[in-house]
């Protein structure tokens, strides 16, 4: 049986949808025009005042914010109400150079939970249900999201935070855990250890999985779906805009709800900033139509991904977004081709590797080279030098296939690719350009 | 009959092989036999120990890579020929030798020992033997 946490909202009719957004996105760009000097401005620029945006259709006339915004009115240049009427920040783990500091209010925080304990319904979870939330407390959004959500849903909720393996899985054994939240890299890393310790999926008492912030393959969702035992959702959110809950997968697992009552996406070409048709894949676009602290307006996101309106069976009426295939972010470009880091681990997985690697890139004699490491385990080493070659050889050519350039792959001892306890380092990029 | 080669994976980086030196030493293990193969990014490093428990044991707790393979040990014969007359053995009896190394044994090290990597290995033995060749088994090299 599917669970709602705001049935009424999130299974509303497209029309009610769509009068609920105008009504608020009026409101809100007349709330960003008398508040945010910096987007008011930008406004300005375009010729555009509120008066031109009677409905969504009109959304494609207001500018576009970026992440070079952001920095540009770091850090209260973007703020919409009053320090004294915020309670919190928020801020993203800053590994790119560019920190972002985001501010919320005490009813933005309400609305944001909300979110999150709709992606707990949406996951099987209920006041029945005991959730360890393992995702990183403190500036980072997942933490402190999901306890939120887990709250609103009446779950026993374990703040476990990151780190600590160990006492992990201590939680999720003596107290019976059965839904788990975290990045999908530290989900996979708590399956290998318990796998380590001889668990098999049916001791382990989890049932669902909460799991984001990262780019993970539908490979990848097998692999910790067998191990642990449980069905693994997404979930997916950007500081900028709350944090995890801007949208999350149902029981379909076939692309994640946009809680569309507070966020409007929209697909754009990422190189004219043309609004594309429904279906194209294209630069995610988010304007947050209830935010009061932070009030996003056409945030370009940077995830390349396509929408879909097509009819769910879970009975959620809200679009779905489908797994972005890479933040442009982390997208690499290896001598003029694309390459994100999930299609490598697309390959591993299919060739039986674990998903634990490590992507170096580097420049040689005025040529990008690109170079794979990847950990050597027990059931793939024999004693056989030509074999282990072959192997190589054949992840190689699979790589080639996949990506369009060749790469090289390097076999290293076992646990020397530092696990992640957070964000997994997947990248390291040593080219000065 | 086999003697257990233990097989592990070794980064090809300074420092990778005595790391696994260092561990077997700390755990008191005498090497009989080491035999290094590489490949351009790693390689395998094929020992012959006294204790081969203690040794995987030891292996397997400081988190390497390793593989017990049976190999063919073989006593050489202490004269002109000696190694020859055993390679005449295998191959009359269609043994293909994947990889062989020696090494030498005995209180004062007088014998001289082979191993070899053949696919057949009981048949191997079984020709060496029908010639009055000695096969030697782990037993045999733990007691050396």
């Amino acid at each position: 049986m599917e669970r709602y946490y705001q049935p009424e909202i999130e299974c509303a009719p497209r029309e009610e949808m769509i009068a609920l957004q105008n009504e608020r996105l009026v409101k809100q760009v007349k709330h960003v025009w008398d508040n945010v000097a910096y987007y008011r401005k930008k406004m300005e620029e375009k010729g555009v005042t509120p008066d031109d945006i009677k409905s969504i259709d009109d959304l494609h006339k207001l500018p576009f914010l970026t992440k070079s915004d952001l920095r540009d009115a770091y850090p209260y240049g973007l703020m919409g109400k009053p320090l004294k009427e915020c309670v919190r920040i928020q801020s993203t783990s800053g590994t790119t150079g560019k920190r972002v500091v985001a501010f919320y209010t005490q009813h933005d925080i309400d609305l944001w939970e909300d979110c999150c304990a709709r992606a707990i319904m949406a996951a099987g979870g209920t006041d029945e249900d005991v959730c360890q939330v393992s995702y990183g407390y403190g500036l980072f959004t997942g933490g402190p999201g999901l306890n939120g959500g887990s709250h609103k849903v009446g779950c026993l909720t374990i703040p476990t935070s990151s780190g600590n393996t160990e006492r992990q899985i201590m939680f999720i054994q003596d107290l019976q855990a059965t839904i788990l939240c975290c990045t999908p890299s530290y989900a996979a890393y708590i399956g290998e250890t318990m796998k380590e310790m001889g668990l098999t999926p049916d001791q382990i008492p989890l049932k669902a999985g909460i799991f984001g912030a990262e780019a993970w393959s539908e490979e990848m969702r097998q692999d910790i779906q067998n191990t642990l035992g449980i069905k693994a959702y997404d979930i997916y959110g950007l500081t900028e805009l709350s944090g995890p809950g801007v949208s999350f997968e149902c029981s379909a697992q076939t692309g994640m709800h946009i809680n569309e009552d507070h966020f409007i996406a929209e697909i754009i070409d990422p190189d004219t900033g043309e609004v594309l048709p429904e279906g194209a894949q294209g630069e995610l676009v988010f304007t947050a139509i209830t935010k009061e602290a932070f009030p996003m307006m056409r945030y370009r996101t940077r995830d390349i991904c396509r929408l879909s309106r097509e009819k769910c069976p879970c009975g959620r009426t809200h679009v779905k977004m489908m797994k972005p295939k890479g933040r442009s972010d982390d997208m690499l470009i290896i001598r003029g081709v694309n390459v994100f880091p999930s299609q490598i681990e697309t390959v591993l997985l299919n060739y039986g590797y674990p998903a634990n690697y490590q992507i170096i890139v580097d420049r040689v004699n005025h040529t990008d080279t690109l170079d794979v490491h990847v950990e050597m385990t027990p059931e793939m080493f024999t004693d056989n030098l030509g074999e282990i070659a072959k192997r190589q050889k054949e992840l190689v050519d699979g790589m080639r296939s996949m990506l369009g350039i060749s790469p090289k792959v390097t076999l290293v001892a076992p646990k020397t690719i530092a696990r992640s306890e957070g964000k997994a380092v997947r990248v390291i990029d040593k080219r000065k350009i | 009959m086999s003697v257990k080669q233990i097989s592990v994976f070794l980064e090809n980086k300074p420092g990778a092989l005595m790391g696994m030196t260092d561990l077997l030493a700390a755990s008191k293990i005498d090497m009989r036999a080491l035999s290094l193969a590489e490949a351009s990014d790693f390689g395998i490093a094929r020992v012959i120990v006294d204790d081969v428990y203690a040794a995987s044991d030891a292996l397997k707790e400081a988190g390497f890579i390793y593989n017990i393979t049976p190999v063919l040990g073989v006593c050489i014969p202490d004269e002109p020929g000696g190694l020859h007359q055993v390679l005449q053995v295998l191959n009359d009896a269609g043994a293909n030798v994947e990889y062989m190394y020696a090494f030498l044994g005995g209180p004062s090290a007088e014998h001289a020992y082979m191993i070899f990597r053949v696919q057949d290995r009981k048949a191997a033995a079984a020709a060496l033997r029908a010639k009055g060749i000695k096969v030697v088994d782990q037993e045999h090299i733990s007691q050396l």
